[in-house]
């Protein structure tokens, strides 16, 4: 592939974590859906969708339920390829590019109903997200040549290292399927933070977590932000964690955007409070 | 890193081997000291190949999560190329060791070729239509080498479709495969120790090759080929290297297979085969490797060892309600959560009995 190779980003903590320096000063955004849409058969699921979200920004994506929030999502990682409009990640066009190939350009997410690889163990699964960062072959595995060895040591270090995000490193030998509801939420996202993205996509990573382990993952994901320099967008349906973090928010009803704008705005706004709430005229 | 579950890991991982040098010595021993029925004693490489046609047809099933039916047909590449090679090569390698080394590595290499030939296209299928494929593949392997003829003389190999005729020999030529008759007149090469270290080395590369960076890739693609794709892995490229690495092992097993008779006939190699080796998977455990062992070892045996009981026509059909009770009594969660107990209880002696010695 032609695109450049971005160095692992390092667990370095930012001194001051509200006060990022020189905050995105290349003000190209690093990601840019336009005129975004896609026809199931018959059904238009997602139409005319724009957004752009700046190189360390936390977006939100929210939404009542079957607006297309997820399908979005879907045709951002090229799960789907879209019907119409253009994606550009980091000004590059992704159209005609695989799964795969928008991973290694930057794009990482993790998945409202959880896929974890659940037969295996925790640090299998980080290190699974390390894949495209682990540099020998199969032969070198198979024969266990010095490759294998220094990778697989570098790799277990950085897998260590991403596990302390969520302070999780006690678990790395456990089966992946075998733990609670809410750290699986989490290590999805180690997971994907592994595959170094520059923009990380969280489905719901806040579904099924009580008031307190939400507040600790608003944490997590603006301390993640910090120290990785990434950005995030996130379609979750906890207003208090979508309002006390993100930045930019847009509003999804019918596969069309109803509203962009910052939290205080969206939770003014009489279209928004009419898609949730109804208009009050039956519908 | 939690003390406990290390020792248990490293034992998981060494358990086939220690399992096969294990019973490889008993075998030895017995041989030595009081001698080995003529038909068990027919048995042991037979077996040696089951073990690595089951040990590589897990790679596929159970590691790489597709349904092969036609591993057989692997198998029979493996085996006439084997026989090819191993007549070919008769005057200008003398030491039978090192011309079946030579046979089972070019057995192995004609039959990764037509593991990468069947692979490209059939992988691109999933589920029950790459089952159908695989079967069929298996069957149009057996068909082709039915009316295959191949004879060589000093010109080199001749190839013909029609009869041992057209292939038009030279004087001191001979015919290596003759269609539906198949291989005959092969000079027996193989041996058990070659066998046993057949196992060996299949073991070595599938159980390394699942501990490392493309193994972790192959079972991501199986536990979740969204997931895996999502963190950038091609599914294309681990699901060919699982299904062509297997072949490659089925390739030696097939030519050391074949190098044990001094007739083979591509009939040997049908779906019944296949599925055999697919029954020794599935009975042994999807992904656990020891199990495949066991199970192809045994289910070798079992049908001998009915023999001997004077059963007559009942033979199969016991051997088939063994099969069942197996397949039931290992499905038992009861009887499967006693296992487990039992194991853990094992692994946390040698873990405890580790650390004891550490504190000495």
């Amino acid at each position: 592939m032609s695109m450049p190779k971005r160095e692992p980003t390092k667990l370095v903590p930012v001194p001051n974590p509200n006060i990022i320096p020189e905050r995105d000063v290349d003000k190209s955004p690093i990601l840019e859906a336009r005129h975004l849409g896609i026809d199931f058969g018959g059904l238009t699921a997602v139409s005319d969708f724009n957004m752009a979200i700046g190189r360390t920004e936390i977006a939100g994506l929210i939404g009542p339920n079957g607006a297309g929030k997820t399908t979005v999502f879907n045709l951002l990682t090229k799960v789907y390829q879209p019907t119409r409009g253009s994606i550009l990640m980091d000004g590059i066009d992704t159209a005609g590019k695989t799964t795969v190939q928008v991973n290694r350009m930057g794009i990482a997410r993790t998945f409202q109903n959880i896929r974890l690889f659940s037969n295996l163990t925790v640090e299998e699964n980080v290190k699974i997200g390390l894949h495209n960062y682990i540099k020998y072959g199969a032969v070198q595995g198979i024969f266990r040549l010095p490759g294998y060895w220094k990778e697989e040591r570098i790799a277990g270090e950085r897998t260590m290292e991403l596990l302390s995000i969520f302070d999780m490193q006690d678990l790395a030998r456990d089966k992946a399927g075998s733990l609670p509801y809410g750290v699986q939420r989490r290590l999805e996202i180690v997971r994907a933070l592994a595959t170094n993205p520059a923009l990380l996509l969280l489905d719901e990573p806040a579904a099924g977590m009580n008031p307190s382990e939400t507040a600790e993952l608003m944490e997590n994901i603006v301390k993640i932000r910090d120290t990785f320099q990434i950005a995030i967008l996130l379609i979750e349906h906890d207003m208090n964690l979508v309002m006390g973090i993100c930045e930019g928010i847009g509003v999804l009803n019918f596969g069309q955007v109803i509203a962009k704008g910052t939290p205080e705005e969206i939770q003014n706004n009489p279209e928004v409070i009419k898609a949730y709430l109804g208009s009050g005229k039956g519908e | 890193m939690k003390g406990r579950s290390v020792p248990k890991q490293l034992l998981n991982r060494f358990a086939p081997y220690l399992l096969v040098i294990a019973a490889f010595a008993a075998v030895r021993a017995v041989q030595a000291r009081v001698g080995l029925s003529s038909s068990f004693e027919g048995q042991l490489i037979p077996i040696c190949c089951y073990i690595v046609m089951a040990v590589s047809l897990n790679l596929v099933v159970g590691i790489s999560g597709e349904l092969s039916l036609g591993h057989a047909g692997f198998m029979s590449v493996g085996a006439f190329s084997g026989v090819i090679a191993a007549t070919a090569l008769q005057s200008s390698i003398s030491s039978g060791l090192v011309r079946l080394a030579v046979a089972m590595a070019v057995g192995a290499l004609c039959a990764g070729v037509a593991g990468m030939i069947i692979g490209v296209p059939v992988l691109r299928l999933r589920g029950d239509y790459l089952a159908i494929v695989t079967l069929a593949f298996g069957e149009i392997i057996k068909n082709v080498i039915n009316c295959l003829y191949i004879g060589y003389d000093s010109g080199g190999l001749h190839f013909s479709f029609k009869s041992e005729a057209d292939l038009h020999l030279a004087e001191g030529g001979a015919a290596i495969i003759k269609g539906p008759m198949g291989a005959t007149g092969v000079t027996k090469l193989s041996t058990f120790t070659v066998g046993f270290i057949l196992v060996l080395i299949a073991l070595f590369v599938v159980i390394n090759m699942i501990h490392s960076r493309s193994g972790r890739a192959i079972m991501a693609l199986r536990d979740n080929r969204i997931a895996a794709e999502s963190v950038g892995i091609g599914a294309t490229k681990y699901k060919l290297m699982a299904f062509v690495t297997s072949a490659v092992l089925s390739g030696s097993a097939g030519a050391l297979y074949a190098l044990n008779y001094s007739s083979v006939v591509a009939k040997k190699f049908d779906f019944n085969t296949s599925i055999l080796i697919l029954v020794f998977v599935v009975l042994g455990g999807m992904g656990n490797i020891c199990g495949s062992v066991v199970a192809a070892a045994f289910l070798t045996i079992l049908p001998e060892l009915l023999r001997k009981l004077n059963l007559e026509n009942l033979r199969m059909l016991v051997y088939a309600i063994v099969l069942i009770l197996v397949m039931i009594a290992t499905n038992n969660p009861i009887l499967k959560g006693a296992l487990n107990h039992l194991w853990e209880r094992i692994t946390r002696r040698t873990a405890r009995a580790e650390k004891g010695e550490k504190v000495q």
